[in-house]
């Protein structure tokens, strides 16, 4: 600390005009925003916190965990950051969400390496922290309260992993309806989705429902070339289903219009490339809408309607593959046959209400009924309480104030954060979770530099961080995985990837993953 | 706006390096030699190269950098205000330059086209001078925070002699999140 207080001297002495540099950018704003927190605050001066480590624990490896930690680790030099995932493999929906054929979204990983590499950051895989509320859920290596004597702060990021349902009839109960959560999740090697029963063999008509970016992301998958999807990290086990896949109509499925997709352009713009793949969608809904919002479309949105447009006009027809864009539909049901499988989805048409910004989708009383044998509910993904936390059921958050966690009378705890998912709800991409974790590390630092209570009070003996807490997992027979430990995973994946000309190949099971680390 | 040249207190990194985390992609390629000079009693580092001084007598360049007057000159602004002025290499994208100099400008995809965090707002007549963003970049800059009728992703901007001078400022982050 003191070696700042001498910058924050420089950096007044010299005026506007010094640049407080670091040897790597890494720790360049960690530096002059330290020294600005250190000048602005005098208080922390009067705190022991200058000179004791500060303790973080951090529940969940996403994105929202990861840069959070990057940002303490980097802003306060005496920081420590242990890291809990429940599975033995980081980065969270880097790994199990964002698409196979997605490379480039993944160099993500390489700062998140980074991080790890800090001697101040420890990684704990394999061990699971919290019990989930819902009436079921396995219990959890570790509770909130178990880590509360260890730590000064604890970080919830444990991102959304259930996903919203339709509530319709049959949702649940036919073969051939799944969540996209669940297939993406199958997809991508997460151990949980493992078993869900996936059969794209049996029609050659594909329902997605929602118009939002995983939705894009199924359909694609569905459509692209499997000698393409080969030369990804999709795992082999659905390269052996994709090779069955008798998939070559994909509708997806919106229940407002053209102006409210919620997809982006990029995803679109894949989309419309897809090789012997006719697009289609309702050119006069199209033009119509775009009639009626006139100029008051900002640039991203009118850049997506154009790009719509364009796909319409461009459109080769009557390729063997085509996807459809579907507007005004609202899901009943889903209709079966006998042995349970999917055959139909009934579909209710709807008008739109209301202020042009927040148009409500209103049921008419027109139906049509769409034949179909595979049907992907994409309408969001949803968070779960944990037991000792606050959690808002109707928002599907964890309430909070610029990432301080709230309980219901809107008090601040003490010492409690959220970032992620679980903290604004599961929408935006990475840079968004990344600006909002950022802006959760400020709000932590702040209160730490400042003195304000955490989870102990000032007096108090100095944290002693993880070590007691492995030392009790290890005591009970649990195996913890650390960073080097994924990096012999890794390293195993990438050996077997390279076999078959793919970056990697993902293990499927926890079994498998704590193999390699025998 | 009062170009000035950028300076740093080196020395007093070395410690905070412990936790600082490596620098392993290619394009955060900061790689310099310091030597340690004197100045006004407290020690920095400072290259072996092109060094040289400012009114506030820390110095600062680094090796394999155009010093200043070499090279084209691009001056960053930060969220803050702060004015950062550099020397970029032709054919440098502002991300490298930016990486190159310890300015710290997200770049999450790693220049890959695919994240929109090197997001930075550009002053009208450098860019009017650019070639008309490609869609690819104006897919990303459609997610970006903050954006202006001159917003650029850093890392697609090449600089080069029409672009000496560029003044690049930093979006300030606001939580309108998109999507
Ligand atoms: C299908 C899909 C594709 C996407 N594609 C892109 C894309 O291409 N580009 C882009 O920019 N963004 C994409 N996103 C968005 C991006 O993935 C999110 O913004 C980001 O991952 C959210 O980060 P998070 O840390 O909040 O949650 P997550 O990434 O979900 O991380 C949460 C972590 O917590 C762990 N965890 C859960 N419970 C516990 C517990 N009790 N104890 C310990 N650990 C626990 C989980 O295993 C997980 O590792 C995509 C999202 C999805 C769903
Ligand atoms: N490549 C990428 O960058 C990428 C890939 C995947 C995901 N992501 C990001 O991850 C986030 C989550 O994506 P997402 O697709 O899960 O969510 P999303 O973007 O919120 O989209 C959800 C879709 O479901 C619809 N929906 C919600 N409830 C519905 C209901 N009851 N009935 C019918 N439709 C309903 C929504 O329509 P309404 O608008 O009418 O509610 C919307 O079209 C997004 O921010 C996305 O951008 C990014
Ligand atoms: S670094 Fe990702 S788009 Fe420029």
């Amino acid at each position: 600390m003191l070696m700042l207080m001498r910058l924050s001297f420089i950096a007044r002495a010299v005026g506007h005009s010094t640049r407080i540099s670091a040897a790597r950018p890494c720790s360049l704003r960690a530096l002059s925003t330290s020294t600005r927190v250190t000048t602005e605050n005098t208080a922390a001066a009067t705190t022991d916190r200058t000179s004791r480590p500060f303790r973080v624990a951090v529940i969940g490896s996403g994105p929202g965990g990861f840069y959070t930690a990057h940002r303490i680790l980097k802003h306060v030099p005496q920081a420590t950051v242990d890291m809990f995932e429940a599975l033995p493999v980081p980065h969270g929906l880097v790994r199990f969400g964002v698409a196979p054929d997605h490379p480039e979204v993944k160099n993500v990983i390489n700062t998140f390496d980074e991080v790890a590499e800090n001697p101040n950051f420890t990684f704990i895989g394999n061990t699971t922290v919290g019990t989930f509320v819902t009436p079921g859920s396995r219990k959890a290596n570790l509770e909130i309260a178990d880590l509360r004597p260890h730590y000064d702060a604890v970080l919830l990021a444990y991102g959304a992993h259930e996903d919203r349902i339709l509530g319709v009839s049959n949702e649940e109960k036919l073969k051939g309806v799944m969540a996209a959560r669940s297939f993406v999740g199958f997809y991508n090697g997460l151990p949980s989705e493992q078993d869900l029963p996936v059969d794209l063999s049996r029609s050659d008509t594909a329902v997605v429902i929602g118009q939002g970016n995983v939705a894009l992301d199924v359909a694609r998958i569905l459509l692209t070339p499997l000698e393409e999807l080969k030369k990804t990290d999709l795992t082999e086990k659905t390269v052996k289903i994709l090779e069955k896949s008798a998939v070559k109509h994909v509708y997806v499925i919106g229940r407002r219009g053209p102006l409210e997709v919620a997809f982006t352009a990029k995803e679109l713009r894949e989309m419309l490339q897809l090789p012997n793949t006719t697009f289609r969608m309702d050119e006069k809904l199209l033009a119509s809408e775009m009639e009626r919002a006139g100029k008051s479309l900002d640039r991203p949105r009118k850049r997506l309607m154009g790009l719509l447009e364009k796909g319409i006009k461009e459109s080769k027809p009557d390729q063997p593959k085509s996807w459809t864009l579907m507007f005004l539909r609202s899901p009943l049901g889903f209709h079966g046959n006998d042995q349970h499988e999917l055959e139909s989805i009934q579909l209710g048409i709807n008008r739109l209400e209301g202020d042009a910004k927040s148009r409500k989708a209103i049921l008419t009383e027109q139906q049509e009924n769409l034949k179909c044998g595979l049907a992907f509910r994409s309408i969001g993904y949803k968070s779960i309480g944990i037991h000792g936390v606050p959690f808002d059921e109707r928002k599907g958050i964890v309430p909070n104030m610029d990432g301080k966690v709230m309980d219901k009378d809107q008090n601040i705890i003490p010492g409690l954060y959220a970032s992620g998912w679980l903290k604004r709800g599961p929408i935006g991409v990475i840079a968004t979770t990344m600006a909002d974790a950022y802006q959760t590390a400020d709000t932590i630092i702040a209160d730490w530099t400042r003195g304000e209570p955490m989870l102990n009070t000032n007096k108090e003996t100095p944290k002693a961080g993880g070590k007691a807490i492995l030392e009790k997992l290890s005591a009970q027979g649990h195996k913890t995985v650390s960073y080097q430990d994924w990096k012999k995973i890794e390293q195993k994946e990438f050996e077997l990837g390279a076999r078959v000309g793919k970056p990697r190949e993902k293990f499927l099971t926890v079994e498998e993953m704590l193999k390699v680390l025998d | 706006m009062a170009a000035f040249i950028a300076t740093s207190a080196r020395s007093v990194l070395t410690k905070a390096a412990s936790f600082t985390p490596r620098l392993s992609s290619a394009f955060r390629s900061g790689s310099a030699s310091w030597t340690q000079i004197s100045t006004s009693g407290s020690s920095h580092f400072v290259p072996k190269t092109a060094r040289f001084s400012t009114a506030s007598g820390i110095l600062y360049t680094k090796k394999g950098r155009p010093g200043p007057g070499q090279g084209f000159q691009v001056n960053f602004v930060m969220q803050d205000g702060e004015e950062i002025t550099v020397q970029a290499h032709e054919g440098e994208s502002l991300l490298d330059v930016a990486w190159a100099n310890d300015i710290d400008i997200e770049g999450a995809c790693e220049a890959s086209l695919a994240c929109s965090t090197c997001h930075l707002i550009l002053d009208e007549s450098s860019y009017s001078k650019l070639e008309e963003p490609t869609d690819e970049e104006n897919d990303m800059l459609d997610l970006a925070f903050g954006l202006t009728d001159t917003s650029r992703l850093g890392c697609q901007v090449l600089m080069n002699k029409e672009l000496d001078g560029i003044v690049a400022r930093l979006p300030s982050v606001t939580r309108n999140a998109q999507q």
